[in-house]
């Protein structure tokens, strides 16, 4: 089961993540990057599982660099889990879809 | 009453030996089960270390080159054309006290194994090394790197150190060449172990600098890299490399921790085989970098995989009557237990 993932961008990055009344989980990720699509579906399965209480997005680093920069991410893929627009947890390079559950699971 | 599934030929590990072992076996129509690994940054992910590649330009029949994700997509491709399964997932455990051997994915410590399988090919590969020195894994992702290609971008017009001198330490200093402002190598010894066109490539280039006989002793920086502390192994002496990106390519270890204990390794941890691809267990197969410290290449890697998977068919065949009872009634129902006694219990 595939879910809705939203796609950020420097300009809606602050009004979609801050408005979130879910956590948000964003994928910080670039078409060049092999580790970043191997993620790819879990974080679709993810996305699917966690419906409800957890949102998932993605913003390509390579189209909205000041959002990369402004949370220093110096390595994708980089996870970062945003509860109510603050940054609470980073996940940085490819993890299996079991370890990133446990990761997340005490944030949701 | 067990419920775990039967194979013929499991394959664990799925880069160019695993594979290829994936593609004859599947010819052979022994329906390979081949369990890919998870997704990581470091080497041991699903289609191994080329994943974290560019450009293969010495794999026969691309005389273009071709990039590595990609070479390893089609081979994936064509092993489940004939039929090879994939599961996404590592072996956590195994079992090969006993035929057939069984194979933990998920729980280790559950009292069934996943999977049971009358031959085992063994394609783990091998990983990265890391230094072991101070702050270089809390400065992980924030300036140290185990993938070049995934976080060379964010190095634009910064100065980066590369850590080894053969191939791969090249290659990637090659590549961040790219964006880096500076790319220093820095190297234990005063001679590359890299191969010729790489050498005559990185010392072409202008941006790439070298600094010999030195090691790593320490990664400086608080929130991120800095530098590096170096210790010339000559003269003694240190002197700080001031550098915002540092990727490390020492070498490599063997994926072995799985079997220790139940397959006869090297000092180094390569597993040990003999007439082929036979390891010390009857039924057991090991190729690709796991069994090779000498030639670690894509294209032996697949050689020794072909390998694997004849010496697995022919092994097989070779059972006769032994293969004829659980394997048939298993793979048709999957409700009889395997016949042939069960190691997996420990007793315990």
């Amino acid at each position: 089961m595939a879910g809705e993932i939203t796609m950020l961008s420097d300009a809606s990055f602050d009004e979609e993540v801050k408005s979130s009344d879910q956590p948000v989980l964003v994928d910080f990720w670039a078409e060049w990057c092999g580790p970043c699509k191997m993620i790819a579906p879990i974080l679709e399965e993810i996305a699917g599982e966690k419906a409800g209480s957890l949102r998932v997005a993605k913003l390509n680093i390579d189209e909205n660099l000041e959002t990369a920069r402004r949370f220093e991410v110096m390595s994708i893929p980089t996870l970062i889990l945003f509860k109510n627009g603050e940054p609470q947890h980073r996940i940085i390079g490819a993890k299996g879809k079991g370890q990133l559950l446990q990761e997340l699971q005490t944030y949701l | 009453m067990t419920n775990e599934e039967f194979r013929e030929v499991t394959i664990i590990g799925s880069g160019p030996a695993g594979l290829t072992a994936a593609i004859y076996t599947a010819r052979a129509n022994l329906r390979p089960l081949v369990i890919e690994g998870e997704p990581s940054s470091t080497g041991d992910q699903p289609g191994g270390q080329l994943m974290l590649t560019t450009e293969v330009e010495n794999y026969p029949g691309f005389k273009d080159g071709i990039l590595g994700p990609e070479l390893m997509g089609s081979l994936r491709a064509q092993a489940e054309r004939f039929g090879a399964e994939y599961v996404t997932a590592k072996a956590h455990r195994v079992d090969l006290s006993s035929r057939p051997f069984g194979i933990w994915v998920g729980d280790p410590g559950a009292s069934e194994p996943t999977y049971r399988t009358r031959a085992l090919i063994i394609a783990t590969g091998a990983r990265s090394l890391m230094l072991g020195v101070p702050a270089e894994q809390r400065l992980l992702g924030h300036g140290v790197s185990t993938c070049a290609t995934c976080d060379g971008f964010f190095f634009r017009g910064q100065d980066i150190a590369v850590v080894g001198g053969g191939d791969s330490a090249i290659e990637e200093a090659i590549f961040l060449s790219r964006f880096g402002s500076s790319v220093t190598v820095i190297h234990r010894r005063k001679e590359l172990r890299a191969s010729k066109i790489m050498q005559d490539r990185a010392f072409r280039n202008d941006k790439i600098r070298f600094r010999w006989n030195s090691v790593v002793e320490e990664v400086l920086g608080d929130g991120s890299v800095q530098g590096v502390r170096l210790r010339d192994v000559v003269t003694g002496e240190t002197s700080v490399l001031p550098v915002s990106g540092l990727f490390v390519a020492i070498g490599h270890a063997p994926n072995t921790d799985l079997f220790r204990g139940q397959l006869d390794m090297d000092d180094a941890g390569y597993l040990l085989t003999h007439e082929g691809t036979r390891t010390s267990v009857e039924g057991v197969f090991a190729c690709g970098d796991v069994q090779d410290q000498v030639y670690r290449q894509a294209v032996t890697a697949a050689g020794s995989g072909c390998m694997a998977a004849i010496d697995a068919e022919r092994w097989l065949e070779s059972l006769g009557d032994e293969r004829e009872g659980p394997a048939a009634a298993s793979v048709g129902g999957g409700a009889s237990e395997p016949a042939v006694p069960l190691g997996g219990q420990d007793g315990s």
